[in-house]
């Protein structure tokens, strides 16, 4: 008789998702499918509407990270209408993107994926949150990480206008500057986030290093995958967030790919499955072949370690000694264990704090220039930023108003969709063994597999299927489609 | 449990982006009140429990419960019905739950387009076809995802709603005001609002609260926010940019005019409207400085959406709910 475990919601994560495990007659894992049950239409709903409300329009897509889709929104809309926006509009999105970066990563550490660590996989249910966390290392650090949320939220909100769904980006560049006294304001933040990145790296030290429990878990084969990794570089090949070129490395760390935005749809493509709203992104040359690793898999992951993996260091000094700290404790490159994410991300908290300091202090982020007036007929463009959670894509065809008539969107989390889905099934083969009594501590073990990847799926579920057809697809022994049967559809 | 259990808290969302959840957690030290005053029981995205943790719980024994999200799909139908019956004060929160927000837009169009547009992108390999099914036999037995409902609602479409805060996201310093609030109930310092009130926000418009001057009153064509030269202390409206503060609740302190950004409505319909396209359409017309039909038309051109501009965030819950083809499959 097969048995089912259902994880209904998954919790710590942004978004909604269901896990099914099926156990075989030993009562081992037979297989696990990690489901999407939700999708809101944005591919659609956004046709008909003028490309300059994409970075107010995509914003609802994520809360959490809405200066993702603001930037990468307005990168398409700027070249939609072919409009190359001055040094200092670039400057002042990318200093708000890093203040972003700060407090993102600073809510994921602290509050949803931290927990695990600092209150230990097995904690009961009801301390293994944030307030939880708050309580066992003190008021002082709690105070802090609300202090890092603050000052990240309070640059969003100087540059974009407000904390949350920021509104000041349109083509050829903002709707606003800073002033010298929000500049002077905005450094001293910087400043102080800078030293709360390396506050939390020591934390991560001190809690999760030196616990050998801890490190056998992140070192261990349970949480490891072999598989590509994709993150957007500057042009010396240094981790970037806003702007440059994605790279792909292959699983030993060779240059696969590095590809300019436009040229995007050469390099990946979207499988599907008839059992979840979300598609699987995959790399094309390489090919869809299935739900496994190896450099013979198109399947790759793009996330805080993936973008270190890509990289060949970071572009500040502090960020880049943590960096080849990481490499020299975990074995050189790439590394394959997908807790270490967790210790990437705060190497990324720290270089986006540094990154934050070096706009702040450029004599040109005060400049009245923060916008070109776009004269040409708008057709088509496509924008890439680093969202924390993956390479975002945005591409948008309008007609000669600028009216949308096409859009495609891969977002963050949906790029990390099949890498996650497998390292939840090895999470679950290891952890759930004949004779193991399941229980919430094992439970939440399985759902650390995912949550290292700290997905998203507001964001993934942009689009929306609506009335579902009916379908059954007849497969062979070698999964082959033999034969497809479709009602409605 | 103590002698005296702390009152319980949840916070939900149903189809939303999660920019709720993070507004609250933007009250920053504030949060720390909530931990000392309320017992937080379900919230998903900050805390490890399950729908089955709920559906134990007795009926009416969550105080308070924030539900945020548009109801999209069968599970959100559920989880609102079931939240309903286990909370004593249900509040629709946030713009998505109140009145659609911009995933209501998707009530504009067919479900079946939006099947075809997402699962044959230009980067989707789908050669046979494949969309996702509601129960599907995999090898190791039958799996299921909810089903998507015609239409997207609003919350007080489904169940019965005590209070309504709106915004996207409702603003820090509201739900920060409104917590105080509960708090001083919970004390016996103050006394809830009638039940349907909207709270943490204001009662009239953007208009209201922004600083921009006005001056003329007329205005001879629209424009895009991306083509001119912005003054920065004139009324945009009176630029010519579309901008939604005429039929807008305050509530928000004008931020996005304030910032060179046009009010895009996100606070939903000012107090005392009945419906937000139309007394945002009439307040435009109020404004176009012409009587000649044919140079109106013109004018108006330079509306180049008008659906999206007269209902960007309220058609789930406006008088119009969805377009026809939308509406046909949700009366069937």
């Amino acid at each position: 008789m097969t048995q089912r475990i259902t994880i209904d919601p998954i919790t710590r994560l942004e978004g909604h998702g269901k896990i099914e495990i099926f156990l075989d007659d030993r009562g081992d894992v037979a297989n696990t499918y990690f489901q999407i049950p939700e999708l809101r239409g944005f591919e659609r709903f956004c046709v008909g509407r003028p490309v300059e409300e994409m970075p107010l329009l995509t914003n609802r897509i994520c809360g959490v990270c809405p200066e993702a889709h603001h930037m990468a929104a307005a990168k398409a809309a700027d070249a939609v209408y072919h409009v190359d926006p001055p040094p200092t509009a670039k400057m002042l999105r990318e200093l708000l993107y890093s203040a972003f970066y700060v407090t993102d990563h600073a809510t994921h550490f602290y509050a949803l994926g931290g927990p695990d660590f600092v209150m230990g996989p097995d904690a009961p249910v009801a301390e293994r949150n944030i307030l939880g966390v708050i309580h066992k290392v003190g008021l002082e650090i709690g105070g802090k990480v609300i202090q890092a949320r603050k000052a990240g939220h309070t640059v969003i909100e100087m540059i974009g206008g407000r904390k949350v769904h920021p509104c000041t980006s349109i083509p050829g560049g903002l709707t606003k500057g800073i002033t010298e006294e929000q500049r002077k304001e905005i450094e001293e933040l910087g400043r102080w986030a800078v030293e709360f990145g390396q506050f939390s790296l020591k934390l991560f030290d001190d809690i999760v290093l030196a616990n050998k429990a801890y490190v056998d878990l992140i070192v261990g084969d349970i949480y490891t995958h072999h598989t590509y990794y994709m993150g957007m570089v500057d042009g010396n090949n240094k981790v970037n967030f806003y702007d440059g070129k994605v790279r792909v490395v292959d699983p030993d760390g060779k240059e696969f790919v590095k590809y300019a935005p436009e040229d995007y749809t050469q390099v990946i493509a979207e499988h599907v499955e008839p059992w979840t709203y979300l598609k699987f992104p995959y790399l094309k040359k390489v090919g869809w072949k299935g739900f496994v690793d190896g450099i013979d898999s198109g399947v790759y992951c793009a996330t805080p370690l993936s973008r270190l993996n890509a990289a060949d260091g970071m572009a500040t000094p502090l960020a880049q000694a943590a960096y080849e700290r990481f490499y020299s404790t975990l074995g050189g490159k790439p590394v394959h264990q997908r807790l270490a994410t967790h210790w990437a991300r705060l190497i990324e908290l720290l270089y986006a704090a540094e990154r934050w300091v070096e706009l702040a202090t450029n004599p040109e982020i005060t400049s009245p220039n923060f916008r070109t007036i776009p004269t040409a007929t708008p057709t088509e463009g496509i924008g890439i930023v680093e969202a924390p959670r993956g390479t975002l894509t945005h591409h948008y065809v309008t007609d000669e108003r600028g009216v949308l008539t096409k859009v495609n969107l891969i977002v963050g989390t949906t790029n990390n969709y099949a890498p996650i889905s497998m390292s939840i099934k090895k999470a679950a083969s290891s952890l759930i063994k004949h004779g193991v009594i399941v229980n919430e501590g094992l439970l939440n073990m399985v759902e650390m597999a995912f949550r290292a990847y700290d997905p998203c799926f507001g964001c993934a579920t942009h689009s929306l299927p609506g009335q579902m057809p009916l379908q059954v697809t007849v497969h062979d022994a070698n999964g082959n489609t033999v034969e497809t049967l479709k009602q409605n559809c | 449990m103590s002698a005296n259990p702390k009152p319980k808290f949840a916070m939900y969302w149903a189809a939303s982006c999660g920019g709720c959840e993070i507004a609250v957690l933007n009250i920053h030290e504030k949060i720390l009140d909530v931990d000392a005053s309320f017992d937080v029981v379900f919230w998903p995205v900050a805390m490890d429990a399950k729908y089955k943790d709920v559906e134990a719980m007795e009926d009416g024994s969550i105080l308070l419960t924030l539900f945020n999200g548009g109801i999209r799909n069968e599970e959100n139908e559920h989880i609102a019905k079931l939240l309903r019956k286990k909370t004593k004060i249900l509040v629709a929160f946030g713009s998505c739950a109140n009145e659609g927000c911009i995933p209501g837009l998707a009530n504009l169009g067919d479900s079946r387009e939006i099947v075809h547009t997402a699962f044959n992108t230009i980067s989707t390999d789908n050669p046979h076809e494949i969309y996702p099914m509601t129960s599907y036999d995999v090898p190791e037995g039958e799996i299921h995802i909810p089903r998507i409902l015609p239409i997207l609602k609003t919350l007080d479409q489904v169940v019965d709603v005590d209070y309504y805060m709106p915004g996207c996201p409702p603003e820090s310093h509201q739900i920060a005001a409104v917590i105080d609030l509960v708090i001083q109930v919970l004390q016996g310092k103050a006394e809830l609002p009638p039940k349907g009130s909207v709270i943490g926000a204001g009662n009239s418009t953007v208009c209201d609260e922004c600083q921009r001057t006005r001056n003329i009153k007329s205005i001879k064509s629209f424009t895009r926010i991306w083509a001119i030269a912005q003054d920065p202390a004139l009324c945009l409206l009176e630029q010519g940019i579309p901008c939604n503060g005429p039929a807008t609740r305050s509530g928000c302190d004008a931020r996005c005019p304030t910032a060179g950004a046009q009010c895009i409505g996100c606070y939903g319909p000012a107090e005392g409207v009945v419906d937000y396209g139309a007394r945002l359409i009439s307040s435009f017309a109020s404004v176009i400085d012409s009587n000649d039909p044919a140079e109106i038309d013109q004018i108006l051109d330079g509306i180049v959406d008008p659906a999206g501009q007269f209902y960007r965030f309220n058609l789930a819950g406006s008088l119009l709910k969805a377009g026809v083809p939308a509406w046909k499959k949700e009366q069937a």
